[in-house]
């Protein structure tokens, strides 16, 4: 048996099953097994692993490709059911026949121009600013989606580590050894400051079924804030928390939508927000919270979990993050009072509870985030609201 | 300068894993595996897990079988060039140039010449990995490279490449043997594809219980055999658990240290609620499993020894 061959149509195999592998690292993996004792299945697979996969993610997929392949002792038959693996392929199909595709060009064309979609300028649209999300026709729903792509969000800055060059600050050594070399003295001193970086965003949007009428305003939303220069995470979450960053990190909004959607498979259905954030917190807190955030909750608040489990985990939510935001669309309405048992939890915890159901709540939020005051203190619901301003 | 001698790189996978275990380090297959190849084809390991499975832990162990001396690097957000690769020890260059002044022997352009020349160079960890002053060349551990910024990433991207390193006072430097490279990551962050494309990649799991049971063996020689198994098993319970931030290899072996100090030879509730702190380090975490949880945990790791 041909151990190159044998390689190669692996390594196709790997790619069918959405694996991201590169023919020079099938060339190094060749080079590879000339170290290993390649009788040892386990060791032709660990190295095969070494050089293949790079991505934890990736090692179960890896794995059982590896099994199926070296299992059959041939090359597997053409239709090979991969996605009976329990995964999707990560390359997205075509479109499906008779779907206009949109390319951004035509987009550029359609809309206004992008000076005009900055803060303040919906009247070029034909959107109302003032008017329920939930009650948006298809065409609104289209300009709006225009509209949030190329909103212009720019978040409140955080001082990083790295230093650069500044009229005021620390005397910066390096140049002012040159110049003390150069002219013998100092007239002004090089001084150098703390870079400052824009804070990243991690956002949870609840997509259940009392959310459904907010649900595509929110992907087009979420899909604008990730198009900023900002660092964005996004979860979704329902009965259960699903990643979709991954899938939003692409030049083309409808496409990432088409992902989106279909990521989350239990788009509608019931809520646990508690649950969602503890899985949040247990899984990924760690690795996406960096260099204090900004957390964004959108959801009405209707919640069937355990309200325990929900102050106790958005207090630590809270307390690992620079700001915590809850954004709720009912919030609008006039008569709304946050009695539901979940958002009663919930305030206790939160930074701010703002209103997200028309677009001028949007821009009111822009501003937020653009200033970004410190945290002060617990939010407190009755003493601040007691006047409720948006009413 | 001294002559240049390649490493000694054990002549199989088997044989890299018993001198590893020599040194107490209880290399899993696939963690063997990947780091003979990446001593074999030269490229740099990346290692990635939760923290406390022994990643740092398998350079220092490394150096100590290829007999040669660990260069760490701790990264963290902000390290640049300075910290990481070489800095000029500028307290002392303005001092020469005041003595200089003083002796009335300041010409500018030979006190360029003189101010930039290794003596007034601080070597920072990648340079000195780089240079050649050593026998062997050596293992560089980059130590939780998820804490650094992608500018690092870049930089180091570049190094790996070609393992030169250019101070514009200086000129070039280049390695004659390029050192063994290890990079560890807790993935807090993903790392640049890029730069895992170059390495040799490996995911350390946490340990089977039998596996575990063997490192608590190594480490802790003075662990009745008993103890060990049943600390294997509570913790592999442990973790099972939904917990914020489970307990690592290492802590488990501080656990089973503290044991032996308390000189208990084996587990009961009262003791594992009194030594809790050494696992879990979360307040949250502990008060999850405190009281019935624990006893329960305990029984199953118990029964566990017992059925087999």
């Amino acid at each position: 048996m041909n151990l190159a061959f044998n390689i190669l149509r692996f390594g196709r195999m790997l790619r069918a099953a959405g694996l991201d592998i590169h023919h020079g690292r099938l060339v190094d993996a060749l080079r590879a097994l000339e170290w290993v004792n390649v009788g040892s299945r386990t060791d032709v697979a660990a190295t095969l692993r070494s050089l293949l996969v790079h991505e934890r993610d990736e090692i179960v997929r890896f794995d059982r490709a590896f099994d199926l392949f070296f299992k059959a002792h041939r090359p597997p038959a053409p239709g090979l059911p991969l996605f009976s693996l329990g995964e999707r392929p990560r390359v997205v199909a075509q479109p499906a026949a008779g779907v206009p595709v949109q390319t951004e060009f035509e987009d550029i064309h359609a809309g206004p121009s992008s000076a005009t979609r900055a803060v303040g300028a919906w009247s070029a649209a034909s959107v109302s600013r003032t008017k329920d999300f939930g009650e948006f026709t298809e065409r609104e729903l289209e300009s709006a989606r225009a509209l949030l792509e190329h909103f212009p969000w720019r978040l409140g800055r955080r001082r990083t580590r790295r230093w650069q060059r500044a009229s005021s600050g620390a005397p910066d050594l390096r140049p002012m050894l040159r110049r003390t070399v150069m002219t013998g003295d100092l007239i002004d001193l090089p001084r150098r400051a703390r870079r400052e970086a824009p804070r990243p965003i991690v956002l949870l949007g609840d997509v259940s079924g009392s959310m459904e009428r907010y649900s595509r305003i929110l992907a087009h939303f979420v899909y604008g804030l990730a198009q900023s220069a900002t660092r964005v995470e996004v979860f979704l979450f329902a009965t259960r928390l699903t990643r979709v960053t991954r899938h939003l990190m692409t030049r083309r909004g409808d496409a990432a939508l088409a992902r989106l959607a279909r990521e989350v498979q239990d788009w509608g259905g019931g809520t646990r927000i508690g649950e969602a954030l503890r899985a949040f917190n247990t899984h990924w807190a760690r690795r996406v919270i960096r260099n204090g955030p900004v957390v964004l909750i959108v959801s009405d608040g209707w919640d069937r979990g355990d309200p325990v489990i929900l102050s106790q985990e958005l207090g630590r939510v809270r307390r690992s993050c620079r700001r915590l935001i809850w954004l709720n669309p009912l919030l609008g309405a006039a008569d709304y009072q946050p009695l539901t048992r979940g958002m009663q939890a919930a305030l206790r915890h939160v930074d701010d509870f703002l209103p997200a159901h028309n677009l001028v709540s949007l821009e009111q939020l822009a501003d937020h985030l653009r200033a970004l005051p410190a945290r002060t203190q617990p939010f407190a619901w009755r003493a601040r609201h007691r006047s409720a301003p948006w009413s | 300068m001294s002559e240049s001698v390649t490493l000694e790189i054990p002549p199989s996978v088997d044989d890299l894993q018993q001198a590893m275990a020599s040194q107490h380090y209880i290399a899993g297959r696939g963690l063997a595996v990947s780091t003979y190849l990446a001593l074999r084809l030269q490229r740099p390991l990346f290692l990635e897990g939760e923290p406390g499975v022994g990643k740092t832990e398998v350079a220092k162990v490394l150096a100590s079988t290829l007999e040669t001396e660990l260069i760490r690097l701790q990264c963290y957000e902000g390290l640049d060039i300075s910290h990481a690769v070489y800095e000029w020890n500028y307290p002392r260059q303005i001092l020469e140039i005041r003595l200089l002044e003083s002796a009335h022997a300041l010409d500018p352009r030979a006190a360029e010449r003189e101010l930039f020349t290794d003596t007034f160079l601080i070597k920072r960890p990648l340079l000195r990995a780089i240079e050649q002053t050593r026998e062997r060349p050596p293992v560089l551990l980059i130590d939780e490279i998820d804490r650094a910024d992608e500018e690092f990433e870049g930089y180091l991207l570049e190094l790996l490449s070609d393992f030169q390193i250019t101070i514009p006072e200086l000129g070039t430097i280049r390695a004659v043997q390029p050192p063994v490279v290890v990079i560890t990551s807790n993935r807090t962050r993903e790392v640049h594809d890029a730069l895992k494309r170059r390495c040799v990649y490996c995911w350390i799991d946490y340990p089977s219980v039998e596996t575990e049971r063997r490192i608590i063996a190594a480490r802790q020689p003075g662990v009745s055999e008993r103890l060990a198994e049943q600390v294997a098993a509570f913790v592999h319970e442990l973790r099972a658990a939904e917990l914020y931030k489970t307990a690592g290899v290492s802590e488990t072996l501080d656990w089973a240290a503290a044991l032996v100090a308390l000189d208990r030879d084996e587990l009961d509730a009262a003791t594992i609620e009194e030594t809790l702190g050494i696992l879990l380090k979360n307040q949250e975490d502990m008060q999850a499993v405190r009281g019935e949880r624990i006893q329960a945990m305990l029984n199953r790791a118990l029964a566990r020894g017992a059925g087999g």
